[in-house]
């Protein structure tokens, strides 16, 4: 049983949250008190039937408002796998939101209302798909109900999706045709569908082959903490703790610490306590040396034959994510995995349109929940791959230093 | 050899890292240990990211005076075990000290108060991150809260200023005086922990087990007879053979009939259950609709 970490993008209006609640019903996820909790609240609104939005509307304030503030987690499991949904609002004032619960997924299910086709949010929600790179992409026409269960319906929006896809390189599609409300093609195929030849959406979630998204050729593994437990019998014991990020790693490998450039060999591996002849993505482990070197936390190991690229001078495609605007100039603190480095954000190239793609060159600062491409200069040398090749070595985020806040996610180019 | 992790795998492989970045983004970091099954996931999960080290945090042990005998056991025989520093603070001493309101009633807790004792253990010891086994599949509220949530000096918690979190990597700068609450096992169900509790063999305190004892029947839950809560006439009293789904203070956690009696069993009755745990377990959880959101607002977990 493996797991699968996939985003829901859409609004309320389009069936975003009957869909996730109808996925967590029909795979028994709901236990009976749950729904006798929501039960009550949709009585308390005066409609008939449970409303199984309401069990994924986290917070008083939220249901009080009818909105969604934040990116909510959820959980179920079939015997195949553990899924992981990142609920995050369809509003415009959200691509923060989005952009974090992307962030960390496999898979995205864009929510397309049958009657309305390829609108806006649509757009939108797909260009931000493919700046943050997620692998698969699931477009879920919903509310078929309400066109009659229509192949021409459904097929016009396959074609008008297809195009825009295209302008945006984003691979691996999948169009499923489902009722959210009434459950049609959610966990079994749906008689109205007679003329739809895949799969129902949970068992396509099922069997989507993810293993290839863990990237194993380029090896990573940026170190978090060392471990010495300056014992007796440990007295030399210099243990570097961190996680692998990508790539295969073996006893005896020849390994370079980034940005040192220093060299050295793998003298050991440990995994949960006991030594391993290899390790891979994403395990975390305590990788021993074979030279005395002074490394820290924020170093890189990579291997000798394969290294990241080393620069002080970045090029990124930035999501403002703070109220107080970006503007050229100003100075944050940038992490990528362990390493944090000061940065000036020296120039903003263009701010790109999530609507339409448009690139406005130039702009005097970027405000929040703008994406705009920019460049960044660090105090010290940084390690990194592009987010294009190296998803995980190939993000970053920016710290108010003032605030202490998450300012902006930065994918590098 | 084949290349690919189990899910078990990679939620624990996800804890360790952030057990990780825990101690290379803070000071005075602490593991809250209640006793119960998550919070020794959590022990289990640091002797995997530190040892041959040894663990760079004390296990800290909010101790509401109401807790199991058989948990506070075997807090102590596990922290003398593994050899590692336990701080106990008592929330009848901070009753004594700050003169605090008891709750009164049948089943009076000190749920509330027990912020005041973690908000002084904070202050006492100036720990800037505060390590917990919450998990978001637990309650609504917990659905949204981030792995390093950041709480202000008063320890509350405002979920319209969370930061957001991105990847794997995590934000904990914090300003004197904040201090940063950490769920490494955030993502896990339920069920997950049993499984991995089953597939580590990692020990539990009896009371998880199947037992008989002497319970009170009410609206439909069970209570643990014991010297906090109030026996009225005309209570149903009985023996029953139960064991606890989770462990809190006697006074707010419900234990569930029960013949399972090793793991193997435990996970057959929560695969078939049809309640939530907090829902079955969890009588704190019953005042109203946000009382967990409420209570994380106060600096509660």
């Amino acid at each position: 049983m493996d797991l699968l970490r996939f985003i829901t993008a859409g609004s309320v209006d389009d069936g975003k949250s009957t869909l996730i609640g109808r996925l967590l019903y029909d795979s028994k996820s709901i236990m009976i008190d749950q729904l006798e909790a929501i039960e009550k609240q949709s009585k308390n609104k005066d409609e008939g039937e449970i409303d199984l939005a309401l069990l994924t509307d986290g917070l008083r304030a939220e249901r009080e408002q009818g909105i969604t503030i934040d990116v909510a987690y959820k959980y179920f499991s079939t015997p195949k796998r553990k899924f992981i949904i990142a609920d995050a609002p369809g509003h415009i004032q959200y691509t923060r939101n989005m952009v974090t619960g992307a962030s960390n997924s496999d898979l995205i299910i864009i929510l397309v209302d049958a009657r309305n086709g390829v609108v806006e949010q649509t757009r939108r929600h797909s260009i931000i798909a493919s700046l943050l790179n997620i692998p698969h992409v699931v477009v879920a026409i919903n509310k078929m109900d309400l066109v009659n269960y229509s192949q021409d319906v459904y097929n016009n929006i396959v074609i008008e999706y297809a195009d825009l896809a295209k302008t945006l390189g984003l691979k691996e599609i999948t169009y499923i045709p489902i009722s959210a409300l009434n459950g049609d093609n959610i966990v079994s195929k749906s008689i109205n569908f007679s003329w739809y030849e895949g799969e129902p959406l949970l068992n396509f979630l099922e069997d989507v082959h993810v293993e290839q998204d863990i990237d194993l050729t380029h090896a990573r593994f940026p170190i978090q903490y060392v471990v010495r437990p300056q014992t007796e019998e440990l007295h030399d014991y210099r243990g570097y703790a961190g996680k692998i990020i990508s790539g295969i790693y073996k006893v005896g490998d020849e390994v370079t610490l980034i940005p040192s450039g220093l060299n050295s060999k793998i003298k050991s591996l440990e995994l949960g306590g006991n030594a391993v002849p290899e390790a891979f993505a994403p395990q975390s482990i305590i990788m021993q040396l074979e030279d005395d070197i002074d490394i820290s936390r924020g170093d890189t190991v990579a291997l000798r034959k394969d290294q990241p690229k080393i620069s002080n001078e970045l090029e990124v495609l930035l999501c403002w994510m703070d109220n107080k605007p970006l503007i050229p100039g100003n100075k944050y603190l940038l992490q990528i995995n362990s390493t944090r480095v000061r940065a000036i954000v020296k120039e903003l190239e263009y701010k790109l349109d999530v609507n339409s793609l448009e690139k406005k060159y130039s702009p005097a600062q970027a405000e929040l929940n703008d994406i705009v491409r920019a460049s960044i200069k660090t105090a010290s040398p940084v390690s990194y791959d592009t987010y294009k090749e190296l998803r995980a070595n190939g993000g970053a985020i920016l710290i108010d230093e003032t605030s202490n806040v998450t300012v902006g996610a930065c994918m590098i180019q | 050899m084949s290349h690919q992790l189990d899910y078990l795998d990679q939620l624990e492989s996800e804890a360790i890292h952030i057990f990780r970045e825990v101690a290379g983004q803070f000071e005075r970091p602490a593991l809250l240990f209640s006793g119960g099954k998550d919070s020794i996931t959590l022990v289990h999960l640091a002797l995997k990211a530190f040892r041959p080290g040894k663990f760079p945090f004390p296990l800290v042990h909010i101790d509401t005076g109401h807790n199991f005998p058989e948990a506070l056991d075997f807090r102590d025989q596990l922290a003398e075990r593994i050899g590692e520093k336990l701080i106990v603070r008592k929330v009848e001493d901070t009753i004594r000290a700050k003169k605090l309101t008891e709750q009164k009633g049948k089943f009076a807790s000190r749920n509330q108060l027990q912020t005041y004792t973690l908000l002084d253990a904070i202050q006492e010891f100036e720990f800037d991150a505060c390590i917990g086994g919450a998990r978001r599949d637990e309650e609504k509220a917990r659905a949204k809260e981030r792995i390093f949530s950041v709480r202000d000096e008063f320890g509350q918690w405002e979920p319209r200023r969370q930061r957001p979190e991105l990847w794997n990597i995590y934000n904990g700068k914090i300003n004197k005086g904040e201090n940063v609450r950490v769920f490494p096992i955030s993502n896990w169900t339920e069920l997950d922990v049993w499984n991995y509790i089953r597939r580590e063999k990692i020990d539990l305190p009896s009371i998880y087990f199947a037992h008989e004892r002497q319970v009170l029947e009410h609206e439909g839950q069970l209570v643990a007879v014991s010297e906090f809560i109030r026996i009225d006439e005309g209570d149903s009293i009985v023996n029953k053979k139960v064991r606890y789904r989770t462990v809190g203070d006697m006074t707010c956690t419900a234990a569930v009939e029960s013949n399972a009696t090793n793991i193997d069993d435990i996970i057959r009755e929560i695969t078939a259950t049809k309640t939530s745990e907090r829902g079955e377990t969890r009588i704190d959880d019953k005042f109203s609709e946000a009382a967990m959101e409420d209570r994380k607002k106060n600096g509660y977990f």
